[in-house]
């Protein structure tokens, strides 16, 4: 039990969370816009059907990553440790963007911003992935795959 | 430049550091998270609860305001059932989630932390989300035709 609490970081995890929320709520209350990477992502890149261009959704995916990058420069850098196998990130890539597109939203959009303001669908969605997530990782797991 | 499209960069500006301070641009500590029968770690709990409680301070806001500050209308998605399409698109996407511990934010931010592993993630995950607007396009435009 001791070693799940020395490995958590809850100060961090709280004080980003804020800063997570924080951001949504800057889209919400100036823009009227949900923030929902996968969702922004795909009209960022005209990945809508129908197709349209959406200049709002570009700029915050662009500051998206330097916003990462300069508080990374300030309180050096992070720990940041991805799966060896490239397959892997391929594969879960691949998942990721079509079950997102698919499920209208990811851990932004439903986790944050719809579960926030009580939707029924970003509950389920969110219960549901989560509940996937648990799954996919004891299987691998349980099959002595590690990422 | 027009006000909208600075609070649009600022608002990914201030998600993408905050998914840094978080520990969430950290694939292993989100993978910690769904591994509840190993490492656990409950770190992403703490970020939810972070995000979750400034977004519903904003909702409440919304619900004040005739309009955004910074535009006409409010772009926010209509009451619709749970359906097919929202429980598999999260059964995928929290497949891919667990696979590599990563979602659509953190993997833009990966973009500058690791890159040379979060490209194939990135590239996978915009090609998930090409392959469902050829999808989208094939079910659906008979239907849209026809209004």
């Amino acid at each position: 039990m001791m070693e799940i609490w020395n490995r958590a970081q809850p100060l961090q995890g709280f004080t980003g969370g804020m800063m997570i929320g924080a951001a949504c709520a800057l889209m919400l209350v100036l823009l009227g816009r949900i923030a929902g990477v996968s969702g922004l992502l795909a009209r960022a890149l005209k990945l809508t059907y129908p197709p349209a261009l959406d200049l709002l959704a570009l700029v915050f995916i662009l500051g998206l990553p330097l916003g990462g990058l300069f508080i990374n420069q300030i309180i050096g850098s992070v720990e940041v440790i991805y799966p060896n196998e490239d397959l892997i990130l391929i594969s879960a890539g691949l998942l990721v963007g079509f079950g997102a597109r698919l499920g209208s939203g990811c851990t932004s959009g439903h986790g944050v911003c719809g579960l926030s303001r009580l939707s029924l669908r970003s509950i389920f969605a969110t219960g549901i992935f989560m509940l996937s997530g648990f799954a996919t990782v004891a299987l691998m797991r349980s099959l002595g795959l590690s990422s | 430049m027009k006000l909208n499209y600075v609070a649009s960069f600022i608002s990914g500006l201030l998600f993408g550091a905050g998914l840094v301070v978080s520990g969430m641009a950290n694939p292993q500590r989100v993978r910690g998270f769904l591994d509840i029968g190993g490492a656990f770690d409950p770190t992403l709990a703490f970020v939810m609860m972070g995000a979750l409680l400034i977004m519903a301070l904003a909702w409440r806001t919304q619900k004040k305001l005739s309009h955004p500050l910074f535009s006409t209308s409010f772009e926010i998605p209509k009451t619709m059932p749970v359906d097919w399409r929202l429980i598999s698109g999260a059964i995928l996407f929290g497949v891919g989630w667990g696979l590599a511990g990563l979602c659509p934010g953190p993997a833009l931010v990966g973009l500058v932390l690791a890159p040379k592993k979060a490209i194939l993630f990135v590239g996978a995950m915009i090609l998930g989300m090409g392959l469902y607007r050829w999808v989208e396009q094939r079910l659906f435009s008979k239907s849209l035709n026809q209004n």
